[in-house]
């Protein structure tokens, strides 16, 4: 570890103004907590807002993964873990059980958390009614006022060109009957593990300075109208090519050889436990 | 027109001051400004009644308070002073001008339906006719697609436009087919309280004359009360039972509507019944 750095990086005045952030977001879930983003040796747009958290979070017996678009391999992943490993000095892992602290890019593990991890996830746009109204202003009193009208009109829009709600990813849900929050960019396959979840969700942007959390056992309903269903990614009759798992989010790639279109699950460290290999 | 039931609206005192105003500001009024500091007074004490499935017409000028008065109704903005009570919400004994914001939403979307002269600040152009008028049906808390979308048919169909372009957005559209749009969007909850703001200003004449007989048939058909501005004065003697006639942000004269062509008072309304023949 490098003593010219405090433990974690980030100054202990720092994390504490970050932890009662993230202690306001949990008291309030889905609600958007600023907060007062630190420049880190990363550029903004690259998981700040997520590594602030983890830097906030981690303690010397904490197991950090780090996953980018479920693969822990990925460049931005491992840095990250370099990163951290750094300047905590923590264990690392890529098994989702071991883990205590997961910090994710666009996908949620797989293997259901427990009520002793935490998921951090880095989130480039908080506002889920960004999409419909472009000032901060205005959503800020959209919230307050619980006027959610226009992000259902979008919605019964997409029906209307579509015939289904072509919303793949950020895909809005209302946390607690309260809030309308964006769940970032997980495929909506992921949306219904935060309902429910044993673990603490923490969700960062470093670039829009916000936090904001889903609590153990909180409600997370993705918006759907009460004829049409809410529904997930189907990867009907697909399975994984190398674990043959059918109920994972699946990626979809073509074999050089034969030009055919190819199915393997993108969470990495799930596909390999499957196979039986060590992870 | 059931002028002997509780008014479906009432407006008490309506007063849209831009300025501060002074203490000497209704002595020195040059038309709605005030010839000492500058406030303009767009609408000047205004008080009406809206009863039951009657349609009130309001003619004047331009400039004379006419949007003023509609847009303050529609909650676009708070007035300075004044009170409007809608017999559909709490029994029209509170100032919905002093309502919340979300009760606002409420009267708004499910009481009233409004046609702006503009159609770009009634209608979302880069939503399809069928989402435009569906805000309104969500608005009110609708959380059924398939209703909404039957609705949205039944309406468009009502305002004579093809349901197969229901998809399409408004900007696609003809001046004429935009107002009969935004009608529809109106009375997506069927309200109690329809107002009209130069629905026909603008469109050729073929196109004022179906617009004009829709409404007719609205009336007829939903006994719905209709409050209709106009600066024209042929457009009001067709439609409206009672008429009031507007200047300078004031109310000059009312009275129902033949009487007011065949034996007006005010210099100024005599002189828009002139300019009729
Ligand atoms: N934001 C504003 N600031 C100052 N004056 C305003 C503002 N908005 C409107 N006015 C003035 O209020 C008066 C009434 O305007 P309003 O739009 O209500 O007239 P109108 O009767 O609807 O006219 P028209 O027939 O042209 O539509 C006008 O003198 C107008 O210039
Ligand atoms: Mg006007
Ligand atoms: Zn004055």
């Amino acid at each position: 570890m490098n003593k010219n750095y405090n433990f974690a990086f980030l100054d202990e005045g720092s994390k504490r103004e970050i932890r009662r952030a993230s202690l306001k977001a949990v008291a309030i879930p889905g609600y958007q907590v600023p907060f007062g983003s630190r420049e880190l040796p990363i550029g903004r747009g690259w998981g700040t807002g997520g590594i602030q958290l983890t830097l906030s979070l981690i303690g010397p017996d904490d197991v950090l993964k780090v996953i980018d678009q479920g693969s822990d391999e990925s460049v931005n992943a491992v840095n990250i873990k370099k990163f951290v490993g750094l300047c905590a000095d923590v264990k690392t892992t890529t098994d989702t059980r071991e883990a205590t602290l997961i910090q994710t890019r666009h996908r949620i593990p797989e293997i259901p958390m427990t009520n002793d991890q935490i998921l951090v996830l880095q989130i480039p746009i908080p506002e889920p009614l960004r999409v419909v109204e472009a000032s901060e202003e205005a959503t800020k009193r959209m919230h307050a006022e619980k006027d959610y009208a226009p992000i259902w009109l979008e919605l019964y829009e997409s029906l209307v060109k579509y015939k289904r709600i072509a919303i793949a990813t950020e895909y809005p849900c209302m946390v607690e009957e309260r809030h309308v929050m964006n769940p970032g960019p997980i495929p909506k396959f992921d949306n219904p593990k935060l309902h429910d979840a044993e673990c603490l969700c923490l969700f960062g942007a470093g670039r829009e300075k916000k936090i904001y959390a889903v609590p153990p056992h909180t409600k997370v309903v993705s918006l759907a109208f009460d004829d049409v269903p809410f529904e997930r990614e189907s990867f009907a009759g697909k399975r994984c090519r190398l674990c043959g798992s059918a109920h994972t989010y699946l990626d979809e790639t073509f074999d050089a050889l034969t030009g055919e279109k190819v199915y393997q699950c993108s969470d990495t460290s799930y596909c390999k436990e499957a196979r039986g290999q060590c992870v | 027109m059931r002028l002997n039931e509780t008014p479906v609206l009432r407006v008490k005192n309506l007063i849209v001051r831009y300025g501060d105003g002074c203490p000497a500001c209704q002595e020195n009024l040059d038309k709605n400004r005030c010839a000492l500091c500058g406030a303009i007074w767009a609408a000047n004490d205004i008080s009406l009644d809206v009863y039951p499935g009657e349609t009130l017409g309001i003619v004047g000028e331009s400039g004379s308070g006419k949007t003023t008065l509609m847009r303050s109704l529609y909650f676009d903005f708070t007035p300075t002073s004044g009170v409007a009570t809608l017999r559909d919400h709490k029994d029209g004994q509170e100032n919905i001008w002093g309502a919340s914001a979300a009760e606002r939403r409420m009267i708004r979307n499910i009481h009233m339906g409004m046609v702006y002269q503009n159609p770009a600040l009634g209608l979302r152009m880069d939503y399809s006719a069928a989402a435009n008028i569906a805000e309104k049906i969500l608005a009110a808390g609708g959380r059924n697609a398939g209703q909404m979308t039957g609705r949205a048919r039944e309406l468009l169909e009502a305002v004579e436009i093809m349901t197969s372009r229901m998809g399409e957005t408004p900007k696609n559209f003809s001046g004429g087919m935009r107002q009969r749009v935004q009608i529809s969007k109106a009375l997506a909850n069927s309200p109690a309280l329809l107002l009209l703001d130069e629905v026909t200003t603008g469109l050729d004449l073929s196109v004022q004359a179906r617009v004009l007989d829709l409404i007719r048939k609205i009336k007829a058909r939903h006994g719905i009360s209709i409050l209709l501005v106009s600066h024209d004065l042929a457009v009001v003697r067709m439609l409206a039972d009672r008429t009031i006639v507007m200047l300078d942000g004031k109310i000059v004269e009312s009275g129902l509507t033949d009487q007011i062509l065949e034996d007006p008072r005010h210099a100024y309304t005599q002189q828009l019944v002139h300019s009729l023949i």
